[in-house]
């Protein structure tokens, strides 16, 4: 069996069908994966030991307005493969656990996502700011934080009236 | 004798830009190191959300301006993956070409500014003439020898010069001749080897949790090269093999990057002979939706986009995975146990670039 449909039939074989919102095979040795905050240091947890994903390669926040996302990129060198995951996190309730545990490279991408968009890792050694001064009191990835969007579209003849 | 934390940076010559490196030392030794970065943020990710998909190009050029087509490159792959479209053959190889010139200039930059950083002045001079060629190599084929503004969404921007390859094939034929010269200045140097050899250990074990990628993956004897694992454009048609090397050191990753550049000479000429005839660029869709990303082997290590596009001519998120980023947050293993005066040859061997580390 390809690498790919293997680690989906591992994943629902140890977690069950309903833990996972939604599950695919994106492109070739690429799998998506969908859950809820709750499973992920599982999951990753199972990915890691089981599964041989030894790189983490980033972690990216996402404002979706009514719910934030916390996406993962992992790698596996020895398999070469990548799992792409999707957590989901309520808005009000910014909160997600940690992968320190699981991968060091973990520590700065989660300070860096705290840092623009204000989701708390819970149980990370040392979650500060690390792009922006340690006072400075908004995340700017937000999609509440204004951005003057008009700006780049004024061109000469709408100020001036010809041009 | 009591433990102190002393501050290098924001402003020193070590530091290659703008950041700060905090040290704890007990005398002379090394106890623990901690990167302070931040200085050189400029909000690229909320920058890019107001812009254009195509207008961004021009943006990620600015990454890093060392190495700016593999950065846009790899936005460029990112877009059409979401896109669901692909570059032309020939437009394919034309990447490939530009990628290779450009990881050349960068190492050679990065041998430049390594050089002074052990006290071998030379090395500047010899390796920014060598990199000029490949600057005007490249101003033959884009217009411009820095910010080259190249890749496009679907293709690149223009075809090359019927001559070029003409004068490719000239100027790798006489770097190829001048690099054994480098070579020699650096290795047959005692000083150099003193100062390199067994300093700025990383296991491989050690490397792969702290994230670190590229040459610094690849000098702890991990054959691990994006160009053949997660092949993209023409890669999959040349044939090479990652250069690996195996102490882990700063030597090592001396030699991993020394060894590269002959490695990008070869994929030139290669690329060269089996360029195909045809378009080079495809037209891309203005607007786009749902979400892809595309890793690429960058000069410094594994670079990501990650864009997701709600329907709108502009995304809603671009995420930046920059090498460098991982790759300094490890120097402080590297540096554990050694003495202060390393400092500067484990940090130089890493190939900082703050451009893209601050985004």
């Amino acid at each position: 069996m390809a690498v790919e449909g293997e680690t989906l039939a591992r994943l629902k074989e140890r977690f069950g069908e309903e833990t996972f919102r939604e599950t695919g095979i994106v492109r070739d040795r690429l799998v998506k994966i969908a859950i809820d905050r709750k499973d992920l240091f599982a999951v990753c947890k199972f990915l890691k030991e089981e599964l041989n994903v030894e790189h983490l390669t980033c972690v990216t926040a996402v404002d979706w307005r009514d719910r934030f996302e916390s996406v993962y990129h992992l790698t596996s060198w020895s398999r070469n493969f990548m799992v792409q995951i999707n957590a989901q996190i309520p808005h009000d309730d910014p909160h997600i656990d940690s992968l320190v545990p699981l991968w060091n490279g973990a520590s700065v991408h989660e300070r860096e996502a705290y840092d623009l968009m204000g989701i708390v890792y819970d149980g990370h050694p040392k979650l500060e700011r690390i792009l922006l001064p340690k006072d400075y009191g908004f995340h700017p990835l937000r999609k509440e934080f204004p951005q003057e969007v008009d700006r780049q579209y004024v061109s000469r003849r709408k100020i001036g009236g010809g041009g | 004798m009591a433990e102190m934390w002393i501050n290098m940076g924001p402003q020193h010559p070590m530091t290659h830009g703008l950041w700060n490196l905090r040290i704890k030392v007990d005398g002379e030794t090394i106890v623990d190191a901690e990167p302070e970065i931040g200085y050189l943020h400029r909000g690229y990710e909320k920058i890019m959300e107001v812009r254009e998909f195509q207008k961004n190009v021009v943006l990620t050029d600015r990454l890093c301006y060392v190495s700016s087509i593999t950065w846009s490159h790899c936005y460029c792959l990112a877009c059409e993956e979401l896109m669901d479209i692909e570059a032309p053959p020939r437009g394919q190889y034309l990447r490939v070409i530009t990628n290779e010139l450009q990881r050349i200039a960068s190492h050679l930059m990065w041998l430049a500014a390594y050089g002074p950083d052990l006290g071998l002045l030379t090395a500047l001079l010899w390796a920014l003439r060598e990199r000029e060629l490949f600057l005007d190599l490249l101003q033959l084929i884009t217009g411009a020898r820095m910010n080259q503004n190249f890749p496009r969404i679907g293709g690149v921007r223009n075809d090359m010069p019927s001559d070029f390859g003409k004068y490719c094939r000239k100027i790798i034929a006489h770097f190829r001749k001048k690099l054994e010269e480098h070579e020699a200045l650096f290795e047959q140097s005692k000083i150099f080897q003193m100062r390199t050899i067994g300093v700025g250990k990383i296991s491989r074990q050690e490397a792969v949790d702290f994230g670190v990628t590229g040459p610094n993956l690849r000098a702890t004897g991990a054959n691990l090269d994006l160009r053949k694992l997660d092949p993209y454009d023409a890669y999959p048609d040349l044939n090479f093999e990652p250069i690996v090397a195996y102490e882990g050191d700063s030597y090592a990753r001396y030699k991993v990057r020394m060894e590269e550049m002959k490695l990008s000479c070869d994929l030139i000429e290669q690329a060269l002979d089996r360029i195909p005839d045809g378009p080079y660029r495809v037209k891309p869709p203005r607007r786009a939706e749902g979400e892809a990303f595309r890793r690429t082997e960058d000069s410094r290590g594994e670079a990501l986009f990650y864009v997701i596009g709600d329907g709108d001519d502009r995304p809603y998120r671009v995420k930046i995975r920059s090498p460098v980023f991982s790759n300094i947050f490890a120097a402080p293993i590297m540096m554990r146990g050694n003495k202060l005066a390393d400092v500067v040859a484990i940090m130089g061997s890493i190939d900082v670039c703050v451009g893209e580390m601050d985004k």
